[in-house]
């Protein structure tokens, strides 16, 4: 080999190649942050979602279990309470819900943390739709959900519950729903973050204000508008907090 | 050495900064499991408290190797930095060449070590910003959450296997490993991997106490530090390439 003089000696010549190389990746990564939303989008046209959801930094659901495991609810024996405020109290059975007329939706699910995934489709029955069948009684003004995992819990307002694309999902990414995603029965709210789409959904109670759940609770926004909008349709109680 | 314990590669605030910061780096990609993988986060669960603790990791992250650069016990890391920062010709001819040439004889570190070295710092300032907007995500655009996820995701991955090669070396060169658990290399080792260096800690006088850390010995260091990595000097250049014609070989 042939050693050029200098080569050996004291660490190193004159270059700065550590400062440049330390400095590029901080630039990169600062570009990455400002441009990484268009240029992974772009990634996932060119080569597919179903190829990036594979890929490190492409789209794929992050799970989030906010207790020690799933729970495991079979479709059979699935039950959704609908309570409080309401003419007629129901105990929905999954078949109950798939016989109520359905929606589907083909929406981005975007975590208020950053990570989302364009183009779930997502088929269940309007919130709106179970409410009317209830009947909710006047003076109430919210909703209360409830998780099967036991420790997850979201609220809405009642105007918000209304908005069309609110549902009760059963089937999502053209399938049953998994237990990871929530299954058989979840909430999806396709206007706002994803962890106002309660998994594994177990109860609604008709109520007169809107609480804050579990996520608000430890520290993500009571706004969960993904526009990022304090509309009207953003009731005091969310405001304050 | 005439007390026959080797020469001294890592002092004590290397040792304790390089550890620190393996320990967090272990917190965090143990925690980045359940985070990320949908099968680990169906057997961990408790999505708060894991991520809790890799936020807390990650804040601490940056503080060993910061904290020991910048107080005055710092004087041999920073000299480490500077061997990091300043390549040689025939390193950055190794680095265009990704790697397939033969690599330069290494001083007190190859250039491999040095990128390794380099690349780790840049992930840790990396990790550390985009973690906070994932973490702080209130206080910024939703764009920016986007792009940092997927630049904390990829480069995740990417400083992970840096990692794992890292430790793939140090399994198959036990002098290095002694190196950063003791702090000292044999002369067989040094005069191995890195001759050039080797006769610098021999030849420097002052070393002696240096090596003992005796009181003072702080000034000396410095002196020291300043020689073994300072402006290359033709004559000393000249001799030590005519005299070690000992085969390089890499080590972490």
């Amino acid at each position: 080999m042939n050693v050029a003089p200098g080569s050996g000696n004291q660490g190193g010549g004159r270059v700065a190649v550590g400062r440049r190389v330390f400095l590029g990746m901080v630039g990169l990564g600062a570009a990455g942050v400002v441009l990484g939303a268009p240029v992974q989008e772009a990634v996932v046209r060119a080569v597919g979602s179903r190829l990036a959801a594979d890929l490190p930094g492409g789209d794929q659901f992050v799970i989030y279990s906010v207790t020690g495991e799933f729970p495991r609810i079979e479709p059979e024996s699935y039950k959704l309470d609908v309570s409080g405020m309401v003419e007629r109290p129901l105990r929905l059975s999954l078949a109950d819900l798939l016989a109520m007329p359905s929606v589907q939706l083909v929406e981005e699910f975007q975590c208020v943390t950053g990570w989302r995934v364009p183009g779930v489709r997502w088929e269940g029955v309007r919130l709106a739709t179970i409410l009317d069948a209830a009947g909710v009684r006047s003076g109430a003004g919210a909703l209360s959900f409830g998780s099967y995992d036991g420790l997850d819990t979201e609220s809405l307002t009642l105007e918000q519950a209304r908005l069309p694309d609110v549902i009760v999902a059963y089937r999502m990414l053209g399938a049953p729903i998994t237990t990871e995603h929530g299954g058989p029965v979840r909430l999806y709210v396709a206007p706002m973050f994803g962890y106002k789409s309660l998994k594994w959904l177990s109860s609604i109670e008709v109520v007169r204000v809107a609480r804050p759940g579990y996520w608000e609770q430890n520290g993500y926004p009571v706004n969960a508008w993904r526009d990022g909008s304090t509309s009207a349709a953003v009731p005091p109680a969310y405001r304050s907090g | 050495m005439a007390d026959g314990r080797g020469v001294l590669r890592f002092d004590g605030v290397q040792r304790a900064a390089h550890w620190l910061t393996a320990i967090l780096f272990g917190i965090l990609i143990a925690t980045a499991f359940p985070l990320y993988f949908a099968s680990v986060e169906s057997l961990v669960g408790r999505h708060v408290l894991v991520l809790r603790i890799h936020v807390a990791a990650g804040i601490a992250l940056p503080f060993p190797v910061v904290v020991s650069l910048l107080g005055p016990w710092g004087a041999r890391m920073r000299a480490d930095l500077g061997r990091f920062n300043r390549w040689s010709e025939p390193e950055l001819r190794w680095l265009r060449s990704l790697g397939t040439r033969r690599m330069p004889r290494a001083d007190k570190f190859n250039p491999g070590q040095k990128l390794f070295a380099v690349f780790v710092g840049g992930s840790i300032a990396v990790m550390f910003g985009t973690g906070v907007v994932m973490a702080w995500f209130d206080l910024f655009p939703v764009s920016w959450r986007v792009g940092a996820t997927v630049v904390h995701e990829v480069l995740a991955w990417l400083v992970s296997l840096a990692i794992l090669g890292h430790i793939a070396m140090v399994a198959t060169h036990p002098g290095s490993m002694r190196s950063m658990l003791n702090g000292r290399v044999s002369e067989t080792w040094a005069r191995r991997h890195c001759p050039s260096w080797l006769e610098d800690q021999l030849g420097a006088p002052g070393e002696e106490e240096f090596l003992k850390g005796r009181a003072g010995a702080r000034r000396v260091s410095w002196r020291a530090a300043e020689r073994s990595h300072g402006k290359p000097d033709s004559s000393t250049t000249n001799s030590r390439s005519g005299r070690s014609g000992i085969p390089n070989r890499s080590s972490p």
